[in-house]
């Protein structure tokens, strides 16, 4: 239970069309992120999942039922805010049996099932206190605990990690992942953060303009994108995409290629060019060369390299991991 | 935040401060001061700042002369019940504004100000004589309705305003949480918004509590609140201020203490949640 | 963010009671004043009685105290509304100082609020004003001059000093709560650029108040548009009509000279000026509060 349909979704905010013709899977027990820059969309299109906006047409299924019609309480998913949306006035053990409560459970089992919750995300000290006494990853756990709770058939998550400081976020990434697979339950997460995107998901959307983009895995996205805009997004530091001159001889109007695809050599063949930022991370060395009548090329090169800013350097790229697109920045596939 | 101030400047601007208030209040404090002298000190000139002879006698005889005693009762169930009934109606107009805002939501805001800009004595021909016509001349229930309702509009504001601070997040949470409508109004909104609501209330109460063309217009004896009790001592030139001032004193007193004690929900409300 | 269709259709039904409760409060009322304004109806003289045509309105229009009444409506709010206006900017920014017992003088500041206009004109005219007895008159021989006895020699400056003084707290408050509200570090900034008091005033302060100024402005001409009580226990509008505004006016004409269809003609009057300051305010308003 808990597979998610899409068909022909679409919303229009008056005149403005922010989610057009919207089709998509989401099987039982994956996790799927929406992942996209910000006014793509993932987010309204996570609302009109939950039920908090209507679609302007197109039909959304869940369990083969289609729900457009009915109010968010009534979907059986569970949602995460961005801001969490604690109940500021309620306890911690308040907030996470809210929904039960609101469903008419005994207090008796209300009682148990928060327990369990709690014990799980580690938040059995603070049940009895109010959201403002928390710091924010705990906060992010009660908000979690509230969405577990009440064993709903899918989760959705909307920029969870977006106000936690860094280091946090790499841990609740980890716990929330963890966590959803323990309980086997269909998950939607909207990030604009394409890391988390590729470390989370099962299956990656990614959107752009209202439009989905390009689906699949973490992986397939990062090999075999479908056109320029998922080359650029997906993958840190970003694809290099080289126009003109240069892509010419490749048969098409711009070729891409990662910078961990570019090897870079005192000399040999490839493109001339000149460091001008080295960027030494230990485990990695990023080098931001420019080179003439190409532009500036980011290449990333394993460990500690000897290369500084001002060397000139040969950049050759690896053949089999080029990408090559045609004019409307379609991938071509040979 | 920790600006230097020297003493002087702040002995300056506390001196200043206080003149003022003081100047300001000093009507107040008068008829305070007035309420316990004897008629005859009352009219003292040069004035007697302090009772020569402190007495209570003014009191008594208020109270005797015209049974201040019902009308603070009736002053009490007029603002309170048009406040609570004005409760009812204001909250679900202010929940459909704040969270569910149209392109119409602004007019119909101002549209029902613009509604407390009618002059009230334009229609109080057809008021009196719908009153009269339903038997509700001179009754509590009567004035409570009209005080209802010529404060709604700014009761509708002030929560509108507050609720607006509300992160509609939270109500959202609720929903997805299974909440209907009004549990969501009673378990979330209402209890994040107890200090607006409790200012909303202070203001109005006071609003009814000082309102003096309806309730001088549409009651005579049996539901007369304070504001007319009050104006039946303004006739003749007699001049009988020390009495004057204890019947001030008393129709003033309730509400000023209400105000002082609650003065933080007050300052809040004074300003109809238009200003942080 | 949009609401959802289900949500929207909830919305309009909580709406429902208070717009229609409202609307009915409107537009009965006004109905039946616009048709008893056609209509010649005299409480003391009954057999007179019918339609009247324009006849009220043409007496109500051409009668000079008409004229009188609207101008000392328009004197009285303005004036009102200046004193209130700039009084509150400079309490507010004294009181935005430090000050020893700022709690207390909070209190005695906004305690005007508090006071019902039949008190506060009751005492003001008495114990007050009164040209033998009074505080004023008492301050007046102590300066030398002759004492004053205000409600005769000036009606419309004592009612605007009573009307001010019951609305220069809310004025303090509001513009207050503002002024504390500005950030210290922009006035800082602007003082490392060398700003003076005068210029921090007129270039940070000012602009930050013009909200709170606006919500003033707004507040205050719905309640002094309808001053009545203070005219009604001073000076009953006269001498003559020299401090009668026009709600006092159709007042006297309604309950003194029994004349519903002359009162009710003033009414209609009444409603279309209140409505011209209305379009006028919700205009500067709507403006303002969008923010």
């Amino acid at each position: 239970m808990g597979k998610i349909v899409l068909e022909g979704v679409e919303k229009h905010f008056g005149n403005v069309k922010v989610i057009s013709n919207v089709s998509l899977t989401v099987e039982d027990g994956a996790f799927v992120v929406f992942v996209g820059p910000s006014g793509c969309g993932k987010s309204t299109l996570l609302r009109l999942i939950a039920g908090l906006e209507d679609v302007t047409s197109g039909k959304i299924y869940i369990d083969g039922v289609n729900v457009v019609d009915l109010p968010p309480a009534k979907r059986g998913l569970s949602m995460v805010f961005q801001s969490y949306a604690l109940y500021p006035h309620m306890s911690v053990r308040g907030n996470i049996g809210f929904g039960l409560k609101m469903a008419g459970m005994p207090k008796e089992e209300i009682r148990t099932r928060v327990d369990a919750a709690a014990a799980t995300l580690n938040l059995t000290p603070y049940l009895e206190r109010k959201p403002r006494m928390l710091s924010g990853g705990q906060r992010q756990r009660v908000a979690i605990g509230r969405a577990i709770v009440r064993e709903p058939k899918g989760f959705l998550f909307d920029e969870p990690l977006s106000n936690l400081d860094a280091a946090l976020r790499v841990n609740m990434r980890i716990e929330i992942a963890r966590l959803q697979k323990s309980l086997a339950t269909t998950a939607i997460y909207v990030t604009h953060d394409q890391v988390e995107a590729m470390t989370m998901a099962d299956k990656i959307v990614v959107l752009n303009a209202g439009s989905v983009e390009q689906v699949g895995s973490p992986l397939e996205l990062y090999e075999r994108p479908d056109n320029l805009f998922v080359a650029g997004f997906i993958g840190s530091p970003k694809m290099n995409l080289i126009t003109g001159a240069t892509a010419e001889p490749y048969g098409a109007a711009t070729i891409g290629i990662r910078p961990e695809h570019l090897a870079v050599a005192g000399d040999g063949d490839g493109w001339a060019g000149t460091i001008s930022v080295a960027e030494h991370l230990g485990s990695d060395t990023f080098l931001y060369v420019e080179v003439p009548g190409v532009g500036l090329l980011t290449a990333r090169t394993q460990g500690e390299v000897a290369f500084h800013a001002g060397e000139r350097v040969m950049l050759h790229p690896d053949p089999a991991r080029l990408h090559r697109f045609d004019k409307s920045g379609l991938a071509i596939r040979n | 935040m920790a600006r230097a101030i020297s003493p002087q400047k702040k002995w300056t601007f506390t001196i200043l401060a206080w003149i003022v208030a003081l100047i300001i209040f000093f009507p107040i404090l008068w008829t305070f001061l007035t309420a316990f002298k004897t008629e005859g000190d009352a009219i003292l000139f040069p004035p007697a700042f302090l009772p020569p002879h402190w007495t209570l006698e003014n009191f008594f005889e208020v109270q005797t002369r015209s049974n201040y005693f019902k009308h603070f009762f009736n002053s009490v169930v007029i603002s309170v019940g048009s406040t609570l009934i004005g409760l009812v109606i204001a909250v679900p107009a202010a929940w459909s504004m704040a969270f569910a805002p149209t392109k119409r939501t602004k007019d119909i805001l101002m549209w029902m100000l613009s509604t407390k800009m009618m002059p009230a004595v334009g229609v109080l021909v057809p008021i009196f004589l719908i009153f009269k016509n339903l038997g509700l001349l001179d009754t509590l229930g009567g004035l409570t309705g009209i005080l209802m309702l010529i404060n709604l509009p700014i009761m509708v504001w002030m929560l509108y305003t507050y609720f607006r601070e509300i992160p509609i997040d939270i109500l959202e949470a609720s929903r997805m949480d299974g909440a209907v409508l009004w549990k969501e109004i009673v378990y979330i909104l209402l209890p994040m918004a107890i200090p607006g609501i409790a200012s909303t209330l202070l203001l109005n109460v006071i609003l009814a509590w000082n309102e003096a063309f309806w309730t001088l217009n549409l009651s005579a004896a049996n539901a007369a609140p304070l504001t007319a009790f009050i104006a039946s001592y303004s006739s003749p030139e007699g001049l009988f201020w020390a009495k004057l001032s204890a019947a001030s004193t008393l129709a003033i007193a309730p509400i000023l203490i209400l105000g002082w004690f609650s003065q933080k929900q007050l300052v809040r409300g004074m300003t109809f949640g238009a200003v942080k | 963010m949009a609401a959802t269709v289900n949500t929207r259709k909830l919305a309009r039904t909580m709406l429902m009671p208070a717009v229609i409760i409202l609307f009915i409060w409107m537009i009965v009322p006004l109905l039946l004043t616009i048709w008893y304004s056609f209509q010649n109806y005299n409480l003391i003289n009954p057999v007179n009685a019918g339609f009247a045509g324009w006849s009220n309105y043409k007496y109500f229009l051409t009668d000079p105290a008409f004229f009188q009444a609207f101008a000392n409506t328009l004197i009285l709010t303005l004036s009102v509304l200046a004193i209130t206006v700039i009084g509150g900017i400079l309490l507010g920014l004294l009181l935005d100082q430090f000050i020893y017992g700022q709690g207390i003088v909070r209190i005695l500041v906004i305690s005007p609020f508090f006071i019902m206009p039949t008190v506060a004109a009751l005492v003001w005219k008495n114990m007050l004003m009164n040209p033998n007895y009074g505080i004023f008159a008492w301050i007046a021989t102590r300066l030398g001059f002759a004492p004053v006895a205000w409600l005769e020699t000036f009606p419309l400056l004592s009612i605007i000093l009573i009307v001010a003084w019951q609305w220069l707290p809310f004025a303090t408050l509001i513009l207050l709560t503002a002024l504390q509200s500005l950030d210290e570090e922009q006035k800082e900034a602007a003082g490392m650029d060398g700003a003076n008091f005068a210029s921090l005033f007129v270039y940070i302060t000012l602009p930050h108040l013009a909200r709170a100024i606006t919500v003033v402005i707004l507040i205050e001409t719905i309640f002094l548009l309808s001053v009545f009580a203070e005219i009604l226990v001073t000076t009953s509008g006269g001498p003559g009509y020299a401090s009668t505004n026009i709600a006092y006016l159709i007042y006297h004409q309604a309950l003194l000279d029994y004349d519903v269809g002359g009162a009710s003609a003033g009414g209609v009057v009444a409603v279309i000026l209140a409505n011209i300051v209305a379009i006028f305010l919700v205009r500067l308003v709507g403006k303002n509060l969008d923010a």
